[in-house]
This record gives structure tokens, C-alpha cells and sequence, in this order.
């Protein structure tokens, strides 16, 4: 824990809190904190996880019961089999880490190229890129889906396919603004002395400039993974095929069909891996989107 | 780090003996100048291509399309007509005032809320991390869990809000299936879902704040209040307003847990958002030019809050 000197003190100086008084407002705030903190944040997924255990008569019942009477940990089975969970989570994590991989070649190498090499008109590039940023996703998204529908110059359509999810997230303004930015404060002399140590710009790239941008590269993969793992609209547009629909639209569109408390169960299964990777990696999941949104 | 002092000595060893024909020019220097371009371009092609297919050029379809129709696969201009349609809507300005509710909604709820969270986590020195990670936790769910369970908790009969409010003797509500709360419960659902991150964003935030400030205020013998009002709010004003227009822009653009929750439009359209009606023209109407023509209407709304954002993000540089 860190300590509490003048230089880094809050709005309470650690001298107040020494006093009685302060002593006791503070273990009774802090006592509050805890209890309501838990009781808002992590109640709701408790009654998530034990609704889930729940009977159909019992999910529904007026009061609601904080522990299941008759746990019945089938319903757990059947949301699993009924709503081909297995299916929609594979699909969700396919999308996500495809996402990750085109967004980490393309923008990582076009930020490079756009910070490093800089080519011709690369600023006008750039600005192209960055523009983007201003324009609201939700506008967008009508003219996107025609486009899927019938990409130009190829006629391809993409629809039910996963480019149709992978590709777009490569036009994410907001990586380039980070990466770029990143790669511009690597010293230009590392680049010259690996290009007379006669590295070409990709071998530079590969052993120079990616070693040192880890902790940018961790800003861009984590937002690239939660953003498509918690996107709506598009993948419900893009992939109305049931057999190709990641886990929130599959479990939506499912939603309607099956009993409340099997739904739940599906839900609970839904959030598990999501929570079960921050906790694993809350450390640097919190601090990593902090700095790329404050500095964003 | 330690990787960059290593190399950063060869550099100087090496730049003597590679000064001279590197600084060469003359008539090779052109082919090199080309051949470093094509390179450079090899780098960026594929993130090119992805923002022309999938951000420029729809960019520009977004214009056409909203002074386009397509019947029957013939497509042909019709000028204002979709504009006018989408305009003389009965829904047009309902759209608009829920979206306009649900961000100052958002805005009284899911703006204040988090930073008075921040202030008072960033006060506790025990706990710490165990308190982000919770406030934190919601923020890691899909969607769909946290907008289907709240469904679950807001139901008048069996849900579990009102068995709480029924507990403290308070008068219970109907949630989502009235008209008059549908756009709030689902504003406090988005607000316990999406909190997490504007309140961690607020706490690095605060631990840049100088102690030495409120020293300097507790010696002029500043209260709680006034510490809050003329050091902390000053102090992280250049967040607090990066925030607050990021939180405008996205909530004005609210379509998942109005979706989710509420079916979209809710009871009698009271939940109705422009970016659902934009939704519902492409998708139930199978009118791709009047929904062009709405996404024009929130561009132009929108693109005044990003501008600013972009401004202001460029002075925090």
C-alpha cells in the first residue's frame, strides 16, 4: 500500500483520520463502503448465478428467495445444450481474437509506416484516419452494412461471414492515433542504427520497435477483444445466421423461447470467461484502459 | 527500457563509417526515394483498404444514400424526399426528446455518480483494489447479461427492486412496463453496467491532483465542500469535460440496452432512441434511404460534441 505523505495526500489529510473522531468516521464509512459496494456490485451477479439454480416455479415466485430451496443445477445443462452455448461462445471468442490478429498487423503496420517511413501523402493518410474518429459509429452503420452487402469493386458479400466482423475493426482511427503516437516517441536514431546494422523496416518493426511498444500493444488488444466481445448492432446485422451469431445476439434472440430461470442460467454461463479473464488479469486490464482512455 | 541504451551506443559508433553513402542523393537517390515509398505503402495497404471499404467510402454512401431510394432494385434520386419523410415522421421528435431524456439522464446519473465514487474510493486507504475491481466487474459482462438480468430484476410481479422497495415500506414501481419509468430503468441498468470505467478513469485522475493544494486549502481553512469545489473539480476539469462529451456522444447513440430491455421502442415508443428508429427504417421498413437520411439528422447533432472532443483532447497534449 502506498504511503500517505503531503506530496500524494487527498482531500483528508492522514493527521484527521489519526484523531478519534477520524478514526471512527472513517472505519464507518469505510465499513458502508464495503457493505453497499458488494451488496450493488456483486449482488446482482449473485442472484444470477443462484437463480440460476432455481425451479421454474421458484425463479417466479413473489417474494424472491435469496437461496435456492431445491437447487437444480440441470438448468445449467440445459441452457448449455438448449441455447448451444458451446457454438455461440466459440463464435464470440473466433470474432474477438480474429478482430485482435487483422487489427494488430494492419494498424500496428500502417502505424509504423505513418510514424517511421513516411511515405508520400502519409499525412493526408493520417488525417483520413483520425477523421474518422468524429464521425458517430451509429451513423455509419446503415451505409457499412451495404457496403458488406456488396463490397465495391469485388462484389463480394460478406454477410454471415467473419470478415464481415474481422475487417471494419481494422478501421479503428483511435488505434492509429495510439500507435502512431507511441512509435513516435521510439528515438529515430534506434531506426537509423538498425538501418545501417542493415535492417530492412520490417526487420526493424519486428525486432526493435514491437519489443519496446508492449504496453501499447496490451492497450489495443484489450480494447480490440472487449469491444467486439461486447458489440450489439453490427454482429446482429452482419450474421443473422443462428449458427454464426456471437453469444449476445444468440442468447437475445433465444431469449424468448426458453424458461426464465434455464435464461438465466445461459446468462450466467454468458458473463463467466469475460469475468474470469479480468480477475485473472485485472491488473493490467484496469490499468491499461485507463491510460489509453485518458490519454485517448 | 533497458533495450534502448544498448543500441542507442552502436548508433554512435556506427554513424562515422555510415555517414557517407548514406548522405549520397544524386540520381540513385530518386529509385531509393521510390522504392522506400512502395515499401511504406506495403505496410499500410491493408489498413488503407479497411478504411476505404469499411469508413471512407461509407462515409460518403451515407450522403448519397439519404437522397436515394431503391425500389425493387432500381435505385434513383429523389432529392429531399427521404429527409422530408423522416422529418414528417409522428416519431421524429419522440425520438428525439427520449434521446435527448436519456442522455440528461445518463448525464445526471451516469456522470455525477462515478465521480463522487472516485472521490470517495480515492479517500479510503484500505480495500483499494478489491473496491475497483468491483466497480470495475459489471463493466466486463456481455450486454446481454447485465441487460437481461436487470430485465429479470424490474419485473412488477416476481422481480427483485420491488421486493426491496417493498422491504423499506416504499412505493413500488412498474419498471420498464410503464411508460413513465421504462427510459430511467434502463438509464440505471446502462449506468450499474457502464460506471466502472468512468469512475477508474476519475481515480487516476484525482492521484495526479498535488497534495500540496489541499495543504494549502486546509491551512486556509476549506471545508469537505469547498476542498471538492476549489481543488478537486478545477484540478481534473480537463477529464471531467473529456468525459463529459464522450458520454454525451455515446449515449446519444443508445440502441443495445434500449433493445435489450425494452424491446426498442417500450411502452407507448417511450424508449424509443433515434439510432432505433434509424434501426427500425433499414430493418422493419426496409427504407435504407429514409435511415440514411436520420443518420444525416444525428451527424450533424453529433458531429458539433466530437469536434469538440477532438479540441479538446488535442490541448491536453
Amino acid at each position: 500500500m502506498a504511503e500517505f505523505t503531503p506530496a500524494n495526500r487527498t482531500l483528508i489529510s492522514s493527521a484527521t483520520l489519526a484523531r478519534p473522531r477520524g478514526k471512527v468516521i472513517y472505519w464507518t464509512v469505510l465499513s458502508v463502503v464495503l457493505v453497499v459496494f458488494t451488496l450493488v456490485f456483486v449482488g446482482p451477479l449473485y442472484w444470477m448465478a443462484t437463480s440460476g439454480f432455481k425451479s421454474v416455479h421458484e425463479v417466479l415466485h413473489n417474494p424472491p428467495t435469496l437461496v435456492p430451496k431445491d437447487p437444480h443445477p440441470s438448468n445449467y445443462k440445459t441452457a448449455w445444450t438448449q441455447l448451444k452455448l458451446a457454438k455461440l461462445l466459440w463464435n464470440t471468442f473466433y470474432y474477438a481474437f480474429g478482430a485482435l490478429a487483422f487489427q494488430l498487423v494492419f494498424d500496428v503496420a500502417a502505424a509504423y509506416a505513418l510514424s517511421k517511413l513516411r511515405p508520400v501523402l502519409g499525412n493526408i493518410v493520417l488525417g483520413g484516419m483520425l477523421a474518422t474518429l468524429m464521425i458517430p459509429s451509429a451513423v455509419l452503420i446503415i451505409p457499412q452494412y451495404m457496403t458488406v452487402l456488396d463490397l465495391p469493386l469485388l462484389h463480394v458479400n460478406l454477410i454471415n461471414h467473419p470478415w464481415a466482423i474481422w475487417l471494419p475493426t481494422v478501421a479503428n482511427g483511435f488505434n492509429i492515433f495510439l500507435l502512431k503516437r507511441f512509435f513516435d516517441s521510439i528515438p529515430n536514431d534506434l531506426m537509423a542504427a538498425a538501418a545501417i546494422d542493415g535492417a530492412g523496416p520490417m526487420r526493424t518493426l519486428l525486432s526493435i520497435v514491437l519489443p519496446m511498444s508492449r504496453p501499447i500493444l496490451g492497450v489495443v488488444s484489450i480494447f480490440a477483444v472487449v469491444n467486439v466481445w461486447k458489440d450489439f448492432l453490427w454482429p446482429m446485422l452482419v450474421e443473422p445466421d443462428p449458427s454464426k451469431q456471437p453469444i449476445n445476439i444468440g442468447i437475445n434472440s433465444l431469449s424468448q423461447g426458453v424458461p426464465q430461470n434455464v435464461l438465466i442460467a445461459a446468462l450466467a454461463i454468458s458473463a463467466l470467461p469475460t469475468l474470469l479473464i479480468f480477475l485473472l488479469f485485472q491488473r493490467n486490464i484496469m490499468s491499461g484502459l485507463t491510460a489509453g482512455s485518458l490519454k485517448g | 527500457m533497458a533495450a534502448t541504451t544498448v543500441p542507442d551506443k552502436t548508433t554512435r559508433r556506427h554513424a562515422g563509417r555510415a555517414a557517407g553513402p548514406r548522405t549520397q542523393g544524386g540520381r540513385g537517390g530518386l529509385s531509393r526515394k521510390v522504392s522506400q515509398n512502395l515499401q511504406a505503402y506495403g505496410f499500410l495497404i491493408g489498413a488503407i483498404l479497411c478504411f476505404g471499404f469499411f469508413s471512407w467510402y461509407p462515409m460518403v454512401r451515407e450522403f448519397i444514400m439519404s437522397f436515394q431510394q431503391t425500389r425493387r432494385g432500381v435505385t434513383s434520386w429523389v432529392g429531399f424526399k427521404n429527409i422530408k419523410t423522416v422529418y414528417h415522421d409522428p416519431y421524429f421528435w419522440t425520438a428525439w426528446k427520449n434521446t435527448g431524456m436519456f442522455t440528461l439522464y445518463a448525464l445526471l446519473i451516469g456522470f455525477v455518480v462515478p465521480f463522487f465514487v472516485a472521490i470517495l474510493l480515492n479517500e479510503l486507504r484500505h480495500a483499494r483494489a478489491y473496491l475497483r475491481i468491483l466497480v470495475y466487474l459489471p463493466v466486463m459482462l456481455p450486454p446481454v447479461a447485465g441487460a437481461l438480468l436487470f430485465k429479470y430484476f424490474y419485473n412488477p410481479e416476481y422481480g427483485l427492486f420491488n421486493r426491496i422497495l417493498k422491504i423499506f415500506h416504499l412505493p413500488t414501481s412498474q419498471w420498464l412496463d410503464s411508460s413513465h419509468t421504462a427510459l430511467i430503468s434502463v438509464v440505471i441498468a446502462a449506468t450499474w453496467m457502464s460506471m466502472g470505467s468512468a469512475t477508474l478513469i476519475y481515480l487516476a485522475a484525482l492521484q495526479n491532483i498535488p497534495g500540496e493544494l489541499y495543504e494549502a486549502a486546509d491551512l486556509d481553512g476549506a471545508g469537505l465542500w469547498s476542498k471538492i469545489w476549489h481543488v478537486t473539480v478545477p484540478q481534473t476539469r480537463l477529464v471531467l469535460s473529456l468525459m463529459l462529451l464522450l458520454q454525451i456522444v455515446a449515449t446519444m447513440q443508445e440502441f443495445t440496452n434500449v433493445f435489450l430491455m425494452a424491446g426498442g421502442n417500450g411502452p407507448e415508443n417511450s424508449t424509443m432512441t433515434v439510432v432505433y428508429m434509424v434501426y427500425q427504417y433499414g430493418y422493419r421498413y426496409n427504407n435504407f434511404g429514409g435511415a440514411a437520411a436520420l443518420g444525416l439528422f444525428l451527424l450533424l447533432v453529433l458531429a458539433g460534441f466530437s469536434g469538440l472532443y477532438a479540441r479538446l483532447n488535442r490541448n491536453s497534449d
